[in-house]
């Protein structure tokens, strides 16, 4: 019989956790200049748009499958195009339909990939992204969703149903939901993927300031919405711990923008917006681990660190010069490694997760694991990436030309352009498709002969010019 | 025939605009434009980088007036587009060889 309390609960979380794609891409898509917005927000669609097709065939399969040895992947074929999961296998007690579950997983592998392409912003071949999408989420994020999300199964007489990942159930590692898997794991890949693609043009030197602030305003809205499902919803169930992951999330993320605000305020001598956006986005990743481990007052001083410490990394580009365009590596590694080590520190055992860090007399035991848990994570997604990103780069080519990213990446790979601000229209032209409605040069001619019997195109021409201009 | 031309700040548009209907300027064409002057722009910050913005939006006002009375309207101009702070902007007159007004073909200071 299915819980209908969870089952919604679940469905309305898991919508949520996709909307932050889409939110993402106008976050990501407002930080770009005015030329390659388009491509930016592609990139994050393109994810989305693969990723739902590979979930389906494979994915979930490799992440939650039956483990295949040492905790590391899930039997690809046990779940291979979801064909005997239709059925409902709830228990008599009450239980979640596996489709839900299913839903739900398939968001965060989508996520977790856009992510990456905020380090190589305005630079990359469309067609290379989306291979690099396919492998990537096949090669490092399946696996590590096995390792950190798939939990041993046993059935009432202790018996093991299911075999899962290893730092979820051999290391013991908290990860609520995805500190590693998704901030960490992204976060190194960026790191990767921007070595290997290099600097854009001008970088360090140019003015490279976001084009449309309110953009990454409303994107940083959708993500902090979408969070709640993020967090809130990976409890897997509408209970208690839910609860207390939603008010944890909630507080740690106002703190966090609290403590990015402050460093830019006695830093630079102002506080502004792309800061608070930052910060929000800083605390909801630094939460994501913890929010089922700490309290609410254990939340703040998280929150509040991740804040301050992913305000002071994003300089480090320019420290060390490389180009993670917008900031993956300062707010997705740093906040991902604040939340997911520092509730080695800060958890409690009156959370829902029941277990004691270090500060509440719980020793090193948790702290370790936790090290352990994001050191692997990032370690393996680096390399991984890196070789991924090499192959690419000297096999299709990865890197847009120079004179290509000179002229605007939206341009020259998508043939489109973000804005048309001019009452001019378009830079003027006419459309030039051949059997579509007369250009303005034909239209000219063609008036002339306008005495002619009315017929289906004169309806056309009769139109206000600019519907019929490409632009 | 003279054209005057401004560069102001953009809030002032309207003053100017007041002003210049009450010394009987009848047309005017405005462009929003970008640039510099001794001030060289300002400083803006992104996430901790501070980005050196040269070219600061500006409004460009054209007039067309008769060689007498291009005096009183730059004063007039001059007058109502000062704040006193850097970055006022700047006018110029020139000579206007030739003018028509495109409906009626009329020439000269008949075009004005």
């Amino acid at each position: 019989m299915v819980n209908t309390g969870d089952t919604a609960w679940i469905l309305t979380s898991a919508a949520l956790v996709l909307l932050m794609t889409p939110g993402l891409a106008l976050f990501y898509g407002g930080m770009v200049r005015a030329k390659s917005v388009l491509n930016m927000m592609m990139m994050s669609f393109g994810a989305l748009a693969l990723i739902s097709v590979l979930w389906v065939l494979y994915g979930y399969s490799m992440s939650f499958g039956n483990d295949v040895g040492a905790g590391l992947l899930g039997n690809p074929t046990e779940f291979l195009g979801l064909e005997g999961l239709m059925e409902d296998t709830t228990s008599e007690t009450g239980g979640l339909p596996v489709m839900a579950f299913v839903g739900f997983q398939a968001v965060f592998a989508i996520i977790t990939t856009a992510l990456i392409s905020g380090a190589i912003a305005e630079r990359a071949k469309f067609g290379a992204w989306m291979v690099f999408v396919g492998i990537w989420v096949t090669l490092v994020y399946f696996p590590i969703a096995h390792w950190v999300f798939d939990f041993t199964l046993t059935d009432g007489d202790g018996v093991v149903t299911h075999v899962g990942g290893w730092i979820a159930n051999n290391l013991g590692a908290i990860d609520f939901a995805g500190g590693t898997a998704v901030h960490i794991n992204a976060g190194a890949a960026g790191l990767a993927l921007a070595l290997v693609l290099g600097k854009r043009t001008g970088f360090g030197g140019e003015a490279m300031r976001p084009h449309n602030l309110p953009l990454v305003m409303i994107g940083a809205g959708l993500l902090w919405f979408g969070w709640f499902g993020f967090n809130a919803g990976s409890a897997v169930a509408a209970n208690n711990t839910a609860a207390v992951a939603w008010v944890n999330t909630f507080v740690a993320t106002g703190a966090a923008c609290l403590g990015w605000l402050l460093v830019e305020k006695v830093r630079d001598g102002h506080s502004t917006s792309l800061g608070g956006a930052s910060g929000v986005v800083a605390g909801l990743v630094s939460i994501t681990p913890a929010c089922s481990a700490v309290s609410p007052l254990g939340a703040i001083p998280l929150g509040l660190v991740s804040g301050v410490l992913c305000a002071l990394a994003v300089g480090l580009k320019y420290r060390f010069n490389y180009d993670d365009s917008l900031d993956v590596v300062g707010v997705h590694l740093v906040g991902g490694l604040v939340g997911t080590i520092g509730l080695g520190f800060l958890a409690t055992s009156a959370a829902p997760a029941g277990v004691d860090g270090l500060f509440y007399g719980g020793g090193a035991d948790q702290l370790w694991r936790q090290v352990v848990g994001a050191l692997a994570v990032l370690v393996a997604s680096f390399v991984a990436t890196y070789i991924i990103g090499l192959l690419i780069q000297k096999t299709m080519g990865f890197r847009l030309s120079e004179d290509d990213e000179l002229t605007g990446i939206d341009n020259v790979v998508h043939a489109e352009t973000g804005y048309d601000f001019s009452a001019l229209g378009g830079g003027g032209g006419s459309h030039t498709q051949e059997d579509a409605l007369p250009s303005r040069s034909t239209r000219t001619a063609r008036a002339a002969e306008s005495a002619a019997p009315a017929e289906p195109s004169l309806f056309a021409e009769s139109l206000p010019h600019r519907s019929t201009e490409g632009a | 025939m003279r054209l005057v031309t401004a560069i102001i700040k953009p809030f002032k548009l309207e003053d100017v605009k007041t002003a210049l209907e009450l010394h009987g300027v009848e047309g005017l064409t405005v462009s929003e434009v970008q640039g510099y002057g001794r001030q060289r722009g300002h400083t803006e910050v992104y996430r901790g980088a501070e980005y050196q913005v040269d070219f600061v939006p500006k409004v460009k006002i054209e007039v067309l007036i008769s060689a007498e009375r291009a005096a009183a309207v730059v004063d007039a101009l001059v007058e109502a587009a000062r704040t006193g702070q850097i970055g006022d902007g700047k006018v110029w007159v020139t000579d206007v060889e030739q003018l028509v007004r495109v409906r009626t073909g009329e020439r000269g200071p008949d075009a004005l």
